[in-house]
């Protein structure tokens, strides 16, 4: 293919061997350490307060680190994280119900369509247990039995209740644990925080990560930060679709301007569409709302039989409707992984048996449900999202069946890390959603919210010790010629965005972007798409660069200023997930190329050719990336046709 | 729809500031407040005028990053609804709406309709969390919890810390704010500890960061998105009593 080479290979992610429970006991044990004392001597940037940023910066900071933490909204309790609704999963096994660390990690490693490295998601079901008993510690109010014990619930892809929920605001409940763990470090002078501050350079000395260039949102003032080590942990680049169940400002920018200055990008065309979003009601939408895949615990998935029927849901008849999900995944049912409900759900309105305006969504019923348990029981579950819909739709879901759509919810791509969540810039370490590491491709329900406290309070801490046992590094300071390159790229950059001063918004080439990435890189990808897909962004950023209108100037807040910062980065981004998802000629978890599919339509891996992590790397933005393999070796979990029928 | 906008515009700290009237037409009742006012910005952007800046990003009522006074109400007319969660099927066509950011002697305004509520963070920061450093904590089932405080306890959890509570109340005190996380941390065996250092520490950075004082005038739990219920300062009150009584002082000194 025209549009990349290919490099050397990966030949070593660092893992330590040995049989797969003792490799994490024995990396902790093999990795250099960091006293004391030392440690107050050594200083990290955490770029991102959301669950991975934010207990990273505090576990740091308790253990002696000096950190500076950064985040571009007016408060690091309002990272993204914050709205994840439905639960944490965990290896607990408190409801006897045959879980164990090797479930978790079995069901991860199959869940991501074997495309996850087996030693990373092993030591994610290891610490899964250590993240419960944190965040009880913290006060996190999670829901309890009458007996004072946890309660758990069951989520796709799982046949055991192993997630922990607060209602239906576990991530707001986890988030504001790690954001009081921070506060207190904040308090006590051990974290300086730098809210409403923007990442948009890293500065990289000898080869090592060694600061950031960051942009004060509110004075518009840029400055250099150093440090011994930067932890990126800006989450993910769902947005580039434009409409996502994302906050608005969620962005690529951190983690692009590293991948630009030699980190890896990994895997970028995995996205995660979630099938239990609110349809769009129009062209103004600015965004996409979730409602939890909990609710598939209860709720029942359906359409009705006949093409184009459009009686009211209560006046169709039971034997009317098509229960899909049950119907062709009986063990499963409604609790089959998101690839898998997403794609059903775009079959069955392709096929002309959507509901709603144009057709595009599904039924989510909970008659039954309330039938067999009560509203109160209902209520009681998920009472907040119940309202939310209703305010969102206008209509009321314990009366008339949710409609929900699928939308683009999380990226398992990100930068690529070693086994120690280090980048191949070293000193640059990449947590949480921002980098590659766990979910393959195609993430479980209520393992974001474990991967961003396992990377945050448990792994990161103890990893990064090692890399910073050989620092103190020589001291740099602003004059320093790589500081001071990087800081005028972002001074040209904001001065040419202001410049154009064409006639057309940011936010109109945002959604026209989104709308090729939705069509072509979205739920079903084609060789023809993927290519037409590249011509039309390349075009598109092109226009973007000649007739954007930024308007004000960079000496204040701007948001403008912000927002075109970020959507310029989603180009570049976009075109790299279209390479990524042409060169891949197979289909595996939230990535379905049409051409490949068994004969009823189910995703067809190809493991003889495709067993790797695509890790590409950024060559000016003129010359074909250059594609690094990582491959995969399954030792533990036997690749098969992912079954949940 | 067709609407009529007020507006607060004010370019920094420093400006006066000044409501500025607006049309916008063709508005759908299906869009969000925030939609709106996208739709707003967009012809402003055009036109060659400075977009109204406001604070939003969750859009689904959970980050409590937005926050407006619209005709007057924190967060407009819906109960329990953030201003991004409000629709405009709550309006009508031809309504004259006027829009302004928070004001509270704590939360000093930056630009337009966006406002600094770092003083919320501070008071935090004095003793809103309990000590557990990672790792030490026990296995979670060492200690139960009755299932009434677990659910009394989330629900004072759910602040969003959004600060409506403090735009709404008369005297822009933070009350509500304070008391809802020292209410779910006191129902909590894990919050035992620090109970009564914690509350002194919150209420004191709450002082000092300009917050006037709660004479329950009960606006800030009307219009809380997350119905915090003014009970929880009545638990404040207690509390913080009897950590002065502990330390031997007198409350509020």
């Amino acid at each position: 293919m025209d549009l990349f080479t290919e490099g050397d290979p990966i030949a070593d992610a660092h893992a330590p061997q040995g049989p797969i429970e003792t490799r994490w006991a024995r990396r902790r044990f093999e990795a250099k350490l960091v006293n004391p004392a030392n440690r107050r001597k050594l200083t990290v940037i955490v770029v991102g307060t959301g669950l991975a940023g934010g207990s990273a910066a505090a576990t740091l900071a308790e253990q002696g680190y000096r950190v500076r933490s950064y985040c571009y909204q007016d408060s690091p309790r309002r990272a993204h994280s914050i709205a994840a609704q439905g639960g944490i999963n965990a290896a607990k096994n408190y409801r006897n119900d045959g879980d164990s660390v090797h479930r978790l990690f079995y069901d991860t490693v199959k869940g991501g369509d074997f495309r996850s490295r087996e030693s990373n998601v092993h030591r994610l079901a290891e610490v899964s247990v250590n993240i419960i008993d944190q965040c009880v510690a913290q006060g996190v109010p999670f829901a309890r039995e009458y007996g004072g014990l946890l309660d758990t619930r069951s989520f796709g892809g799982a046949q055991v209740q192993r997630t922990f929920y607060a209602r239906g605001q576990t991530g707001q409940q986890l988030l504001l644990g790690a954001y009081q763990a921070l506060e207190r470090q904040i308090g006590l002078a051990n974290v300086e925080m730098n809210a409403r501050h923007e990442m948009l350079e890293l500065i990289v000395v000898d080869g090592r990560a060694r600061g950031i260039v960051v942009r004060d949102l509110v004075t518009g003032e840029i400055t250099s930060e150093f440090a011994d080590a930067v932890v990126l942990a800006s989450g993910g680049y769902g947005n580039v679709f434009y409409l996502s169940t994302n906050a608005k400002g969620c962005n690529v920018t951190a983690t692009w301007r590293a991948h630009r200055k030699g980190a890896y990008f990994a895997n970028p065309c995995y996205t995660q569409i979630h099938p239990t979003c609110i349809p769009v009601s129009g062209d103004h939408q600015s965004k996409l709302t979730l409602m939890s895949e909990s609710l598939r615990n209860d709720g029942r998935v359906w359409v009705p039989k006949a093409k184009g029927d459009d009686r009211r849901p209560k006046d169709i008849p039971e034997d009317e409707r098509d229960y899909y999900l049950e119907r062709i995944y009986p063990s499963f049912g409604n609790l089959v992984p998101r690839d898998i409900a997403s794609r059903a759900a775009k079959n069955v309105c392709d096929s002309g048996r959507g509901v709603g305006p144009g057709g595009l969504g599904v039924y989510l019923d909970f008659a039954d449900a309330i039938g067999r348990l009560g509203r109160q029981a209902i209520e009681a579950k998920y009472g907040n999202l119940f309202e939310m819909y209703e305010r969102i739709t206008g209509e009321d879901p314990y009366e008339v069946p949710m409609r929900i759509y699928p939308a683009v919810h999380y990226t398992m791509g990100g930068l690529w890390v070693d086994y120690d969540l280090q980048s191949t810039i070293p000193g640059l370490f990449v947590i949480g959603e921002a980098n590659f590491s766990d979910h393959g491709a195609n993430r479980l329900g209520a393992s974001a919210l474990m991967q961003g406290l396992a990377d945050g309070y448990f792994v990161l801490p103890n990893t990064i010790a090692n890399y910073l046992a050989a620092g103190p590094f020589e001291r740099v300071d602003a004059s320093h010629p790589a500081a001071v390159e990087a800081r005028r790229d972002v001074e040209d950059r904001i001065r040419r965005l202001l410049a154009v001063n064409g006639d057309r918004t940011v936010d109109s080439f945002h959604r026209e972007l989104g709308q090729i990435m939705w069509e072509h890189c979205g739920m079903e990808r084609s060789e023809a798409g993927l290519r037409k897909a590249i011509d039309e962004i390349r075009a598109l950023r092109e226009e973007f660069w000649r007739r954007v209108r930024v308007p004000g100037d960079g000496e204040g807040l701007n948001q403008s200023l912000e927002k075109a910062g970020r959507v310029a980065d989603f180009f570049e981004l976009a075109e790299l997930m279209c390479v990524d998802a042409l060169h891949r000629e197979e289909s595996c978890g939230g990535h379905f190329r049409a051409e490949h599919q068994t004969p009823d339509g189910e995703a067809q891996r190809d493991d003889d050719r495709f067993a790797y992590v695509a890790a590409w790397e950024y060559t000016g933005g003129d010359e074909p990336v250059v594609l690094h393999k990582e491959d995969l070796k399954f030792e533990y979990v036997h690749p098969t046709q992912r079954s949940y029928k | 729809m067709n609407l009529t906008l007020r507006i607060w515009r004010q370019s920094g700290p420093e400006d006066k500031g000044r409501m500025v009237t607006y049309q916008v037409d063709g508005v759908s009742p299906d869009m969000s407040f925030l939609e709106m006012l996208d739709v707003l910005n967009e012809r402003l952007i055009l036109a060659g005028e400075e977009p109204v800046a406001f604070d939003h990003d969750c859009r689904e009522g959970i980050c409590g990053m937005c926050g407006l006074m619209i005709n007057g109400d924190a967060h407009g007319p819906q109960r329990g609804t953030t201003a991004c969660q409000l629709h405009m099927r709550q309006f009508s066509d031809g309504d004259t709406i006027d829009i302004e950011p928070w004001r509270a002697r704590a939360f000093p305004v930056i630009k337009d309709l966006v406002v600094d509520r770092t003083a919320f963070d501070k008071i935090i920061a004095a003793g809103g969390y309990i000590t557990a450093p990672t790792g030490s904590a026990p296995e979670a089932h060492s200690v139960p919890v009755a299932k009434a405080d677990a659910d009394a306890a989330f629900s004072s959890a759910a602040c969003i810390g959004c600060g409506a509570c403090v735009a709404a109340c008369p005297n822009g005190s933070g009350m509500l704010f304070t008391a809802a996380k020292i209410t779910q941390l006191s129902l909590l065996p894990q919050g035992q500890p620090e109970r009564y250092t914690r509350v002194i520490g919150m209420v004191d950075a709450h002082d000092e960061a300009g917050f006037g004082g709660c004479t329950n005038a009960g606006e800030c739990t009307a219009v809380c998105p997350k119905g915090i219920p003014l009970n929880t300062i009545g638990r404040l009150n207690r509390d913080y009593l009897r950590a002065t009584a502990k330390r031997g002082g007198t409350p509020g000194s």
